[in-house]
């Protein structure tokens, strides 16, 4: 892999750190530069992608249904919009995890889940859900994917919260953006789907 | 940027990358019939043609030690980013990610995710870093008014006491999410003189001036985040409207920032700008989704990214996530929407720029969200780009679009992004930064074929793994180009001449000096009546056959001894009744021409004599 060498950055010039508003700033210590760097990841962030991985492999299994059995055009797009976004934001769970030498789950974690060797993340389709999806077809099958994958993108709203209502969770760059991300883009879908139910 | 993707591979995790891609494609595994119709395949026939002698073609990758292409210009320096604001480790870090610009006086601004930068532009082609400033909040968009900065903070880990360590509880008191300002008079002690909290934090913000009111300066607050609890900040609420009317989605943010006092600055207005003329509906416009068979999905229109305005003709271009707006700013405290567009292509409306003239604007397209490579020879030159609308009475019409016009990397993040304009007489040209795609010089002087002028380029951060980088911003200010490198620095040019562009056309846009450029609130250019202006013109008339081949030695002869100070303003007015003439004579219908240029010049002609 060609990572590419450091540059020489400019050195020696002031740093200062201003104070809540009315505040002096205060000279910052060169000392505290790696510290800049050093906001940490906490438990709850490691939960919400070792969680994520397998609820979005869930929607994989889901969406892989969708070519052979939807109706229409429209369908198989909205269904290989969300495969390609989850499959992304898949890898990039992976990335995260694999950086901090964290453990990433089974890409058969989320089918473990159903046949209760492990917890169901909120939203997931159990067994008995996830067969009943199975053995549909036609217009009967959209009405059931489409209740099924609100109620789980619902769940991963709920995970995007439990995770900033947890104690030191979400203060990376980078679980930031991706925590607001799947909360915009799941809200939006949700509210596609709903508007696909109504209009049947 | 938006939905930035999650990268910051380190040595150790470099190596993993390659275990990953795998881990990918076997997850991938289980679900072929739907693989099989992904339109992300490489192999995917190219969309557009291009030059393929186009030197941007299979540039070398490297960090600080890529390959690089330029035409049309001339690179005067490159300023690496300084020290505790990169990782060394990687250039993928979207701690330390360099952000948006800003000019005032002698300093340029520069933001970064981790605070900002203060540089000395005493000689504006060589940026020295005064002062760097540490407050994390992110984006950290910077602009300036006097002695005034302006930041934006969106992150959960954003304090008020610009403090490194984050907060750690959900709800605190101790978190800044808003518009931070700071004076920075004393540069050897800025001051954060107030903090200004808001539901949605601000992702961008836009500086406003009320030409009639010259004790206040105005923001417009454009947050585009999660909605704070309400435990947090007062009156925050997330629903939707038709369950929660006092939902902080569908609004902006107006604050009044006193110059006097700016610490009482204050949020004054939250105007419902998406609203419903009729309905009153605060959700007015485009609800989500694609607009038929294979056209662009389009995110719902419930926040701007970002605001333009342009005080001296009343109006803004909002580029507000599912639509592009217009809004009436003769009130600034009352922005008052008075046209809106939707494009097929679009998939998130993500800036806008007016031309000087404010009778066109650009509107970029951040498709993908500024992490992924959308400038492949694979993906359509609609989507990802620029569309250039015409305005006529306060009417957005469609032109015509412009993208970069050579394909990048499947490891370049790449999509249309921040520009300005440069202010060359009589043409409409943008320098607009394409993330790793580079730079690119834009001519929309007419919408339906905008053409590229100059262009510099990179080669990828890394061949093997995209590693966000690449301009955020490129702006022109006082006959230079700075370039905002998210993970490399700042770079500044300078025009060359080429046959789409003369040395008299960058002599006139050299001519032009301001002492405040903030990009989000442009400036009206009015160029003075002098000779390379004058000149300018003429290259364009020969260069377009606008002007009959005997006039051009008369008036460079004129030119030219106007330049030395021995033409009379007779001899001057003589010359310019002459094309007069002509330019009646075309309007006329009994020859063709440049009828409008050739006025111009003859205007100029005649000022140039007094």
């Amino acid at each position: 892999m060609g990572t590419p060498s450091a540059p020489a950055g400019i050195t020696g010039t002031r740093i200062i750190q201003p104070g809540a508003p009315g505040e002096m700033a205060q000279a910052f210590d060169t000392a505290e530069l790696d510290a800049i760097g050093g906001l940490e990841y906490s438990e709850a962030d490691v939960r919400f992608m070792r969680g994520m991985i397998p609820h979005h492999g869930q929607a994989l299994d889901m969406t892989a249904m969708v070519p052979a059995r939807a109706t229409t055009d429209g369908f198989r797009g909205l269904a290989l919009r969300m495969q390609i976004s989850q499959r992304d934001e898949i890898r990039l769970m992976e990335r995260w995890l694999a950086e901090r030498e964290e453990e990433i789950p089974a890409t058969n974690a989320h089918r473990m889940m159903m046949t209760g060797d492990m917890a169901l993340m909120p939203g997931m389709l159990n067994a008995e859900q996830m067969e009943q999806l199975t053995s549909a077809t036609g217009r009967e099958f959209e009405r059931l994917f489409l209740e099924f994958m609100i109620m789980h993108h619902e769940g991963a709203l709920t995970m995007v919260q439990t995770l900033f209502n947890s104690s030191g969770a979400g203060q990376e760059s980078l679980i930031f953006k991706f925590a607001s991300d799947v909360d915009a883009d799941q809200t939006i879908e949700i509210l596609r789907m709903r508007r696909m139910l109504e209009e049947r | 940027m938006i939905l930035e993707q999650i990268s910051g591979f380190t040595h150790r995790g470099a190596a993993l990358a390659m275990v990953l891609v795998m881990t990918a494609s076997l997850i991938g595994g289980f679900s072929e019939a739907a693989a099989q119709i992904a339109p992300d395949s490489v192999e995917a026939e190219p969309l557009f043609t291009w030059d393929p002698n186009d030197p941007r073609l299979e540039l070398g990758a490297g960090w600080m030690d890529a390959e690089s292409a330029i035409r049309g210009l001339e690179q005067v320096s490159e300023i690496p980013r300084p020290d505790g604001f990169f990782n060394p480790a990687t250039p993928d870090d979207g701690r330390f990610s360099n952000t948006d610009l800003a000019f005032e006086g002698q300093y340029l601004y520069q933001g970064n995710y981790n605070g900002f930068q203060i540089y000395d532009l005493e000689d504006q082609n060589t940026p020295m870093l005064a002062l760097s400033v540490v407050c994390p909040g992110g984006q950290g968009d910077v602009s300036v008014y006097g002695d005034l900065v302006f930041m934006s903070a969106q992150e959960t880990r954003g304090r008020l006491d610009c403090g490194i360590e984050g907060v750690t509880d959900s709800i605190s008191a101790e978190r800044m999410r808003g518009v931070r300002i700071f004076d920075v008079s004393d540069l050897s002690n800025p001051m954060q003189v107030a903090a200004i909290q808001s539901c949605r934090g601000s992702h961008t913000h836009t500086l406003v001036i009320d030409p009639d009111d010259s004790e206040n300066v105005y923001v417009y607050i454009q947050g585009t985040s999660s909605v704070r609890p309400t435990e947090e900040l007062p009156g925050c609420s997330g629903g939707e409207p038709d369950e929660d009317p006092n939902t902080a989605l569908f609004r902006i943010e107006v604050v009044r920032v006193p110059l006097n006092a700016p610490e009482n600055a204050e949020i004054i207005n939250m105007p419902r700008i998406f609203a419903d003329a009729e309905t009153g509906n605060i959700a007015g416009l485009w609800a989500g989704g694609d607009h038929g068979a294979g056209t662009q999905d389009t995110r719902r229109t419930h926040q701007c990214h970002d605001i333009t305005v342009y005080p001296e003709i009343g109006l803004a271009a909002g580029a507000c996530s599912g639509n592009g707006i217009l809004l009436d700013i003769s009130d600034v405290v009352n922005p008052r929407r008075i046209d809106e567009v939707l494009d097929p292509n679009f998939a998130y409306w993500h800036s806008a720029t007016f031309n000087n003239g404010g009778t066109k604007v650009v509107f970029t397209d951040e498709w993908g969200g500024g992490g992924q490579a959308r400038c492949r020879a694979s993906d359509p030159p609609t989507w990802g780009a620029n569309a250039i609308f015409t305005i006529e009475d306060g009417e957005m019409t469609l032109g015509g679009y412009y993208k970069l016009p050579v394909p990048q990397t499947e490891t370049e993040n790449c999509v249309a992004h921040n520009g300005s304009i440069i202010p060359v007489p009589g043409r409409d040209l943008m320098v607009q930064a394409w993330y790793q795609g580079g730079l690119s010089i834009m001519d929309f002087t007419d919408p339906a074929n905008a053409f590229e002028v100059a262009f510099f380029d990179r080669g990828p951060l890394s061949a093997e793994a995209l590693f966000t980088g690449g301009y955020w911003s490129t702006y022109w200010h006082n006959g230079r180009i700075y370039g905002a490198e998210i993970s490399r620095g700042i770079d500044v040019f300078r025009l060359t001449p080429t046959e789409h562009l003369s040395q008299a056309e960058i002599d006139a846009a050299e001519l032009i000096q301001i002492d405040q450029f903030n990009a989000q609130m442009q400036p009206l250019t009015v160029w003075p009546a002098v000779v390379p202006v004058a000149r300018a013109y003429l290259d364009q008339l020969v260069r377009g056959n606008g002007i009959l081949n005997d006039r051009v030695p008369d008036v460079a002869n004129i030119l030219d001894r106007a330049e030395r100070g021995t033409a009379t303003a007779t001899q001057l007015a003589q010359v310019a009744a002459q094309l007069d003439q002509d330019a009646t004579a075309i309007r006329a219908g009994t020859r063709g021409g440049d009828a409008e240029r050739l006025s111009t010049l003859a205007e100029v002609l005649r000022n140039l004599g007094g």
